[in-house]
């Protein structure tokens, strides 16, 4: 079989992630709407989009400032809600570590939840010489396929949101939209006891902390599920290694 | 703070943990119990958005049946487990939360 060319991975990439678009696009529209209603100047709205491009982070920055937060306050949370990409990182650099600093940083900003997921499990079904021992990796080319399509379909639903969002009805529950996506993109990783632990114990501490300003019960509930999740691996293992003696 | 330098701040933030790994990757060794820590990450984070989102309803806490965004959490939540398909968690989470608001009024 012939190595797969840039144009084919490329191509490949964006057809990978086009069911996707499907449902990311409603999901800027919303954003361009609700970020102008928040009180946002419209060139800045546009901006979070390729700034931040990191669409439950810009729901919250623009839900934030509406509320009137302070710009440290929406910083943090940022860093709180994007903290699970060094998780994305840690996984896709073994893959693109031979690229040069350009392509590495290039694929860093466009490595959104929706890229990752496409691009991870086409790295983990496929082999990195397709045409035999030493033939060339073109796979991020496939990443940069899926990273673009998805970068050009939030730009233009942001801006159709910017364009049409003063005529979305107030009753609509568009920021349903958020937790629903959270859900899609947590729930099937809950595979194994510990995360379920971290999930439920994280879940339940942000419930209780929910009347906490500045979404301090939020981190509390991050940070004691992080540790809840590591507690229960740790248990776990000790129990298997039990059954092995 | 305005508005253009907090997004610009939080948008290098982002591209930041976005690059981390990717840049540091053979360069740096990370102590194991914190990339086991950091698995814990996502579901920890995200479950702890989640639950408080769905659990307020008209402004407040609010538990009972009368909160169409649990039940439609849940079947969000359990398509979600089955298909794994973010457009469809969507589409059946919104489709229930809508049809529960019209049948409740």
């Amino acid at each position: 079989m012939p190595s797969p060319g840039r144009k084919q991975q490329f191509f490949a990439g964006l057809r990978a992630e086009a069911p996707i678009l499907l449902g990311v696009a409603p999901f800027g529209l919303i954003f361009g709407a609700l970020a102008l209603n928040a009180g946002m100047p419209a060139a800045l709205v546009q901006a979070t989009s390729s700034i931040i491009f990191a669409g439950s982070a810009q729901f919250i920055t623009a839900q934030l400032f509406g509320a009137g937060a302070s710009g440290l306050v929406i910083v943090m949370v940022v860093f709180v809600v994007n903290l699970r990409h060094v998780l994305y990182s840690a996984s896709i650099a073994p893959y693109v570590k031979h690229l040069g600093l350009a392509w590495k940083v290039a694929l860093a900003y466009l490595l959104t939840d929706e890229a990752y997921a496409v691009v991870i499990t086409y790295y983990q079904r496929t082999r990195s010489d397709p045409a035999g021992p030493g033939s060339p990796d073109r796979r991020h080319w496939y990443f940069l396929g899926a990273g673009l399509a998805l970068w050009v379909s939030w730009q233009l639903s942001t801006l159709a949101g910017l364009l049409i969002g003063a005529r979305l009805p107030e009753s609509w529950p568009t920021g349903f939209f958020l937790p629903l996506t959270f859900i899609a993109l947590v729930v099937p990783a809950l595979r194994d006891r510990p995360s379920v632990v971290a999930a439920a114990v994280a879940g339940l501490i942000g419930l209780a902390g929910a009347g906490l300003p500045f979404k301090t019960g939020l981190l509390l509930a991050a940070l004691i599920g992080i540790v809840a999740g590591t507690t229960a691996e740790r248990r776990d293992q000790r129990a298997a290694a039990r059954r092995v003696a | 703070m305005t508005l253009l330098a907090t997004i610009v701040i939080a948008g290098a933030i982002t591209f930041g943990l976005r690059l981390s790994f990717i840049l540091l990757w053979g360069r740096v060794a990370v102590p194991i119990w914190f990339q086991r820590a950091l698995r814990y990450v996502p579901p920890a984070v995200l479950t702890a958005i989640i639950v408080p989102e769905l659990a307020t309803w008209q402004d407040r806490l609010d538990l009972s049946p009368a909160n169409p965004q649990l039940a439609a959490g849940l079947a969000a939540a359990l398509v979600a487990w089955r298909t794994r398909s973010i457009p469809l968690t969507l589409a059946v989470g919104m489709a229930v939360l809508l049809g529960l608001r019209l049948v409740t009024g």
